[in-house]
């Protein structure tokens, strides 16, 4: 199982936090964002914009592999400090 | 440099003690920068009533640990202390400080920099505005991606 966790606005615009996807072989950050986009017209909206992406807390591109019991991250560019 | 302190908190941090926890009992180092970072009540065409900020809990810290690692590979360092405050806060409030003590000014003025740079494009944070028009997430800025790019660029 793959947690893929969602932030600031693209966690409102989905109206959810976290989702468990089901492993597959050869996955990527680009195929599990495309999963995520193809589920209806809102995620598929939501996904359209500028993300980032984390894997196991770290910046990824989405040519990055994920593996089984990884946790995957989405979110908008940040804006701290 | 000594172990970095790295702070994500809820709470207010007194300035003043972090910038003597930058200095005192250290006698090799003859410099101290220090950032900090404060809510505007005017940002990106609105008045600002309040700001949220949201973070990637299991994320920030790694992320914050490794830039100011990158920094102590560039720059000879003494003492770093980050610390970025998340939740609710008011117009005028510290945000970010960074503190580097060095045995030189150009290493803890050039850390300093570097470390804000890189926060404010890598680092899992968002901010949420509350204006009297509602509420709206903080735009990233171009500028602070070409701020970080000269860096990493180098």
């Amino acid at each position: 199982m793959i947690k893929v966790l969602f932030f600031a606005q693209l966690r409102e615009e989905l109206g959810c936090e976290s989702i468990d996807l089901a492993e597959q072989s050869s996955l990527t950050v680009g195929k599990v964002k495309e999963i995520l986009a193809n589920k209806d017209e809102r995620w598929g909206k939501a996904f359209a914009g500028n993300l980032l992406a984390a894997v196991n807390q770290e910046m990824q591109t989405d040519e990055a592999l994920v593996k089984d019991n990884d946790e995957v991250a989405f979110f908008p560019p940040v804006t701290g400090g | 440099m000594s172990q970095p302190y790295i702070l994500v908190d809820e709470k207010l941090f007194d300035i003043a003690a972090e910038t003597d926890a930058l200095y005192q009992d250290n006698p090799t180092d003859g410099a101290v920068v220090t950032f900090i970072g404060l809510v505007r009540d005017f940002n990106q065409g609105k008045n600002i009533k309040q700001l949220t900020l949201e973070h990637y809990p299991a994320m920030t810290q790694k992320v914050l640990a490794d830039i100011v690692e990158q920094a102590n590979q560039q720059w000879s360092l003494g003492r770093v202390r980050v610390i970025h405050r998340v939740g609710d806060l008011a117009i005028n409030d510290p945000i970010v400080f960074v503190g580097v003590s060095a045995m030189h000014r150009a290493d803890a003025f050039m850390a300093a920099q570097f470390i804000m740079d890189l926060l404010k494009t890598q680092a899992p944070f968002w901010k949420k505005e509350q204006s009297k028009e509602g509420e709206h997430w903080v735009e990233a800025r171009a500028s602070d991606q070409t701020a970080a790019q000269k860096w990493l660029a180098k």
